[in-house]
């Protein structure tokens, strides 16, 4: 088992790190060449130049290419119509018809602006090009570029953004399914019988059930950071020891909910299932994987009472943003007033249903 | 008196597990709670050893209070639940250091009084409890029991699924525990045991049926009980419920045991009715008393 608690959170972050990204790139394109000239020829060549798509493939007609979209073999169709070259030159203006597959509306979204982004640069060539002499009187446009600066995370990495929140999530998910799972085996097989007869005090057995896993959630936490640093370069601007220090009293929130589900559950495998349901909507309303702004307003509203929420948002800003204590000071007393009560609640539950 | 349990009730939402229970139990004295699977025998154990609280009643355990003195009564007895609950996954010595430790205690203070039994295991010392033979985790949770020198011993069905001489054998460590000033309470579902007491409480459905010592019990039994055996057990003892003045009959090992109403029983006469109904091999004779009839007749009555 020993070996599995550790191996296992390092082989999902070097997984997970790499996988869980939402940059839309591999795009299959293809094109329907109706026009065959220079112009059309050069605008084909500009997406081949760029990172994003793959594939190139050229269909012969509409119809074929739509097939094609339909099987699910491409994502993005560009046609570009007869006279395209002519039209541009006589009319200064002409049409190119584009299809996108938006079964993932996000990913189709971002796919367009790359798209436009790539044509826009042609239009401007071509008019510097082509209509510069052949119109005496044109008047360049003026030259307004915007060149963005982004901050904390300049080379817009997701891997910068994506491993301090897995590693939130594995510290988590190991920490919550092990204290979870841990008391309601004792009762599964009845040491808790025995247990419970011994002058032993109720609060000794709890803490020296959920301690190891205190301590297991901060050896991983460890292992966790050494993996982003050296394996992915993720910088740490911010105190370290700010991280541990938050981590620390973060865990206690895990292990009382642990203790909670141990408290109303008969067997391992109920403990588990609970744990999951849990998980899952911690996971999700967390904001590692989509920004909370984003969400419904009551869903903003029930994200405030996930404790993953905080955690995520305050390793962000330690090891990104280079964070203070008096930075995270809001989220931090939160945190606390959540360790506080959901302990309080655990260990009344616990006296309860025992 | 070491127990003292005074009209204890307890149910269970939709079950009564213990209804209105009083006995007692001396110092010194090795008590044997006799009764079925489901009679409540656990449930009573659960009360006894503070994990559980009763309905109503009252209850004292070596003079103290099973509801206010709780924390008091758990440093002096020992309990061996039904179910082995020991650490699996430690071996025996481990088992053994952890409930010393949280005894306050240690193996070698309290070695004298386990001495016996742990020889025994020894050997085995280093081997995780779960891979212990049965007999084997029943003596490892009998050392556990007895690590911190309990006054008194609970015993909750110790030799259910134990062979014949292992039960043997574990008899005889209760009767030298109990010569050591241990006051012992055990439960179990078989009758033979009960013999080896010193007075057992014959319960039923949550309710006692009698208390008294195995040989007063089986003494002061007036009916006679007659052993029959034919060809056919089956038939017979279809046949024998036919009988008119029947009073009971069941199976009892190879034999039938067979009371009758009339206190002036002929035995001829059922050999003649017997005969009738075509049985063969037909051997009627007096039974010894056990108190296995005796349990069988009182269940019949509380029925």
């Amino acid at each position: 088992m020993l070996p599995i608690l550790f191996v296992m959170p390092f082989l999902q972050l070097l997984i997970l790190s790499n996988a869980a990204s939402f940059e839309v790139k591999n795009i299959r394109f293809s094109y329907i060449d109706n026009d065959r000239s220079t112009a059309s020829r050069e605008l084909i060549s500009k997406f081949q130049a760029s990172d994003y798509f793959i594939g190139f493939e050229n269909f012969s007609s509409k119809k074929e290419a739509n097939l094609q979209m339909q099987k699910g073999k491409t994502d993005v169709i560009l046609e570009i119509p007869n006279h395209f070259e002519r039209n541009l030159l006589k009319d200064k203006k002409t049409n190119l018809s584009i299809s996108i597959n938006a079964i993932d509306g996000a990913a189709a979204g971002v796919e367009n602006v790359y798209i436009l982004q790539i044509i826009n640069s042609f239009n401007q060539k071509i008019r510097s090009e082509l209509f510069q002499y052949q119109d005496a009187d044109f008047v360049p446009s003026e030259n307004i570029i915007s060149i963005p600066s982004f901050w904390y995370n300049n080379t817009l990495n997701y891997k910068t953004l994506m491993v301090p929140g897995i590693l939130v999530l594995l510290v988590t998910m190991i920490t919550l399914f092990l204290s979870s799972m841990n008391i309601v085996r004792e009762k599964e097989i009845g040491t808790l019988e025995q247990i419970n007869v011994t002058p032993i005090q109720k609060y000794q057995f709890i803490i020296g059930k959920l301690f190891p896993f205190w301590v297991l959630g901060l050896l991983i936490l460890t292992i966790g950071l050494t993996i982003a640093k050296i394996v992915f370069d993720i910088p740490v601007l911010g105190n370290v020891g700010l991280i541990y220090f938050f981590t620390s009293v973060y865990l206690l929130v895990v292990l009382g909910i642990g203790l909670f589900i141990s408290n109303y559950t008969e067997t391992q495998q109920q403990a588990m299932f609970i744990a999951w349901f849990f998980m899952v909507i911690f996971i999700l309303m967390s904001g590692l994987f989509t920004p909370i702004e984003s969400m419904p307003d009551w869903a903003q509203k029930i994200t405030l009472f996930n404790p993953i929420r905080y955690f995520v948002e305050i390793i962000r800003m330690v090891m990104l943003k280079g964070a203070r204590i008096s930075d995270i000071a809001e989220p931090f007393c939160i945190i606390t007033f959540y360790a506080v009560i959901i302990n309080f609640l655990a260990i009344w539950s616990y006296k309860k249903t025992n | 008196m070491s127990i003292q349990v005074e009209n204890i009730s307890k149910s269970y939402p939709k079950t009564l597990a213990v209804s209105d229970i009083s006995f007692e139990v001396k110092e010194g004295e090795l008590f044997g709670l006799i009764g079925p699977d489901g009679a409540g025998k656990t449930t009573l154990f659960r009360i006894l050893t503070t994990v559980l609280l009763a309905d109503e009643g009252k209850a004292t355990v070596a003079g103290l209070d099973v509801i206010q003195d709780y924390k008091e009564i758990r440093k002096n007895i020992g309990y061996m639940p039904g179910k082995f609950s020991l650490y699996q996954d430690l071996t025996i010595t481990e088992n053994l250091n952890f409930f010393a430790t949280i005894f306050g205690t240690t193996l070698e203070e309290n070695y004298d009084l386990i001495k016996e039994i742990y020889i025994q295991i020894e050997p085995f010392k280093n081997r995780r409890a779960g891979a212990l033979s049965g007999g084997m985790k029943q003596k490892l949770a009998l050392c556990c029991a007895l690590i911190h020198k309990p006054k008194i011993l609970f015993l909750d069905e110790p030799t259910t699924g134990v062979d014949p001489v292992s039960r043997k054998e574990f008899w005889e460590m209760l009767k030298r525990l109990q010569k050591k000033g241990i006051t012992i309470l055990v439960s179990t579902p078989y009758m033979d045991e009960a013999a080896l007491c010193d007075r057992i409480a014959l319960i039923q459905k949550g309710q006692i049926l009698k208390i008294d010592s195995p040989e007063n019990i089986v003494s002061h039994y007036n009916k006679t009980i007659y052993k029959v055996r034919t060809k056919n057990k089956h038939q017979l003892i279809l046949d024998l419920k036919k009988y008119p003045s029947h009073y009971s009959a069941f199976a009892f090992g190879e034999h039938v045991h067979y009371i009758d109403q009339n206190i002036h029983f002929d035995p001829t006469e059922l050999e003649k009715y017997l005969k009738e109904q075509l049985h063969s091999e037909i051997d009627i004779a007096v039974a010894k008393t056990s108190i296995e009839d005796v349990f069988m007749d009182f269940t019949m009555l509380n029925q």
